[in-house]
């Protein structure tokens, strides 16, 4: 029988989320055998996750790992109980190149990633001219990650055409749609892979100054991207055929606007993180005055893989729309959620049903590019997902956040939400978005309110596609999405607001009451005893005109004999 | 620049590390107080009104004294469809607390935030830094008795 030689934890920023340092401490006190910290694999919904790792050279997966003493002998005994599969249908759709190495090598060891080919492609690219690791990148076909989709060699380009070596690159790691946590894995997992990328970029383009612009949200990205950096002043891997670069991180400190280009400068200057006209292009002047290039973190980590294998083979997978792999973060209302990686071109159908498990009676849409993104409904679920399908349907591919919405989810609040979310994160800067923005989430605020008129429906229309036309930067131009998309396919539900004061998810709290179905009920008063406001009565009726619809009661009934109905429906 | 402010002289005093410098303001006085912002106005040569601007502008940045263990309960697209809204509420009813807000006995201080990046877990809080995942009433309010009696 096989023996374990080591374990490996996942212990990214969900591995800690679910428990999994207590599970570690737990684990030490069984075991002699090494231990090592590894990234997320992409399974969040699983994790704790530990990996045992045989003499054979074959490991066992354990998921949902408890931190207590049957559930680690377990392990440590190679039990059957409790063992993770990576499920059949998600194995047979993923692609997982950009992530290989993530959740398996120790994000903080410089060796295990050189051992896995890490720097071979810096390597390969010193040992080629600039222009020929630049046209690579033009042959691979690879377009900015960040949601831009604008085609990465000729961003390169446009750099290197600059002369002098006083330019700077910058790698965008503002993460900040809600929903999206593909940048955060991928630096907390294999911080180096982002860097080689950088370093790749900062030879091809004559670049002397790396700063990474990383939110201040992600304290383990950052620690791993430090201690990543003083690896390779270390090794002196930041001398790039004799010519040293410097590499910083910068963190942000929390303003979504500063994920659009103009605006990170400012910010990176020290300023109120502003966005400005363009041109003049960053590039042409940029941070400090001086040109300046910004890629997102995915976009840097697909570097290495296009120097190692070459542009025309990484260019073999993919569509028309979109050259590679791109990652999704999965979440709302799947089996499944968590990261994944796919070749472009993928349907949404296969992301969404057979990855990510959602049931397909229980979906109603799914939101992708986040807050500037639009919703998909169910029946578009056969799009390619690469940049042009998506634009074509009102929605972005955006970085990648990928919401799947349920049945019972209301579309109206959910426009509202988005617009929450947007209309506090402008910047004030321009009229249409600071003011029409705001009046766009007051009229949803009225809406699901009950208090809407269908004159309401065109208001919104209107403002909404004046908004993107006046608006300077992203976050203007992309921020009435949500409500146009919802509109476009889902107008009427916003009707059934607005007329019949009605919200068919049940979603609306203005327009819903609790019931308790007596038929179901054991009289067990666990209702009675979560109820904050006192509203369900000894002989078991619910006050309308004291609840408050929080839903307390309707999770703790072990029955499930509460449930909401439209106000004034028969009980 | 009071002495007390020392600690500042750790960052080279270039215009681009004024955000560093707030940062590092905030991160040893838990805020951003009056005579933070006139320390760094100092230090970094800029107008108390552009340190203001600034600080203002960043959501990271707090001007009101937070409590012992600051709750960030996420808000951002996962968690509020999985219930964020019941997490306020709940914490509302228990403690009083509203976002922005401290309790009265200095213990906890409440903000939103848009998104941990831990969505799959949702709903999410962080108490500290440190992030619970899958929330539930019974359950928070028990993690947050343990700090409470800590």
């Amino acid at each position: 029988m096989s023996k374990i030689i080591s374990l490996k934890i996942g212990l990214a920023s969900c591995g800690v989320a679910a428990g999994g340092e207590a599970v570690l401490a737990e684990l030490k006190k069984w075991t002699q055998l090494p231990v090592t910290e590894v990234g997320c694999i992409g399974h969040c919904y699983a994790e704790p996750l530990v990996e045992a790792c045989l003499d054979d050279g074959s490991s066992v997966m354990y998921g949902n790992v408890k931190p207590t003493e049957a559930c680690v002998k377990n392990i440590l005994a190679l039990g059957e109980e409790g063992r993770f599969v990576i499920p059949a249908a998600r194995r047979a759709k993923e692609l997982v190149k950009v992530l290989a190495l993530a959740g398996h090598i120790s994000p903080v060891v410089l060796k295990e990633y050189t051992d896995h080919e890490g720097y071979a492609g810096l390597r390969k690219a010193l040992s080629m001219k600039p222009e020929e690791v630049i046209d690579e990148v033009k042959l691979s076909g690879l377009r900015g990650r960040g949601g831009g989709g604008f085609p990465t060699g000729n961003k390169w380009s446009f750099l290197a055409a600059k002369p002098g070596f006083d330019k700077t690159v910058i790698c965008n790691a503002d993460e900040g749609d809600p929903g999206a946590f593909m940048d955060r894995s991928l630096m907390e997992s294999v911080p180096h892979q982002v860097l080689e990328g950088m370093l790749i970029a900062a030879y091809a383009t004559g670049a002397s100054r790396l700063i990474i612009y990383c939110r201040a949200e992600y304290p383990m990205a950052i620690k791993h991207l430090k201690i990543a950096i003083g690896q390779i002043y270390e090794e002196k891997l930041n001398v790039l055929n004799g010519r040293a670069v410097e590499i910083s991180i910068k963190e942000g400190a929390g303003a979504f606007v500063c994920g659009e280009e103009t605006a990170l400068i400012a910010s990176l200057e020290g300023q109120r993180g502003m966005p400005r006209f363009r041109p003049p292009f960053p590039t042409d002047r940029g941070y400090q005055d001086k040109p300046t290039m910004i890629n997102n973190v995915e976009t840097f980590g697909n570097v290495p893989l296009i120097l190692r294998e070459g542009g025309a083979k990484f260019a073999e997978v993919g569509s028309a729309g979109g050259r590679g792999t791109k990652l999704f973060a999965l979440a709302g209302d799947l089996k499944y959620p968590g990261l994944v990686e796919v070749p472009m071109g993928t349907t949404l159908r296969e992301i969404v049903f057979e990855i990510g498990g959602a049931a397909p009676d229980r979906v109603k849409a799914v939101q992708t590019g986040g807050p500037s993104g639009g919703c998909i409904p169910v029946e578009l679920f056969d799009t390619p997902v690469d940049y042009d399908s998506l634009r074509s349907l009102g929605a972005i591919m955006g970085s990648g956040g990928m919401i799947v919405i349920g049945q019972d989810r209301c579309m109206v609040e959910t426009a509202r939400y988005f617009l929450d979310f947007t209309h506090r994160e402008s910047c004030g800067k321009c009229t249409f978005c600071r003011i029409g923005t705001t009046r766009m989430f007051e009229i949803l605020e009225r809406i699901v309110a009950g208090k809407g008129t269908e004159a309401d429906l065109d208001t919104l229309e209107d403002l909404g596609k004046k908004v993107k036309a006046g608006s300077l930067c992203g976050l203007g131009q992309t921020a009435p999405n949500p409500v146009l998309a919802t509109l476009r396919y889902y107008r009427n539900e916003y009707l059934e607001h607005v007329r019949e004061h009605k919200c068919r998810a049940m979603q609306c709290s203005a327009m819903v009451d609790l019931t308790l179905d007596r038929d179901k009920c054991v009289k067990c008063r666990l209702c009675i005893r979560s109820c904050p406001v006192g509203a369900i009565s000894a002989d078991f009726v619910i006050d309308p005109a004291v609840c408050t619809r929080c839903n307390s009661c309707l999770d703790s009934c072990p029955k499930h004999a509460i449930r909401r109905i439209a106000t004034g429906e028969k009980k | 620049m009071k002495s007390e402010f020392d600690f500042l002289k750790a960052i080279p005093p270039e215009p681009g590390n004024l955000i560093k410098g707030l940062q590092l303001l905030q991160a040893t006085e838990d805020y951003i107080s009056d005579e933070g912002i006139r320390a760094a106005a100092e230090y970094f040569n800029r107008p108390e009104a552009d340190v203001e601007g600034v600080v203002s502008f960043y959501a990271q940045f707090k001007r009101v004294k937070p409590g012992k263990y600051r709750i960030s309960v996420c808000d951002g697209t996962a968690c509020h469809l999985k219930g964020a809204v019941q997490v306020h509420e709940w914490l509302y009813q228990d403690l009083k607390l509203k976002p922005g807000e401290t309790s009265a006995d200095g213990m906890f201080s409440l903000e939103t935030v848009a998104c941990l990046g831990c969505c799959s877990l949702a709903p999410v809080m962080s108490v500290n830094g440190k992030v619970f995942g899958k929330l539930e009433r019974k359950t928070m309010m028990k993690i947050l008795k343990e700090f409470a009696e800590k």
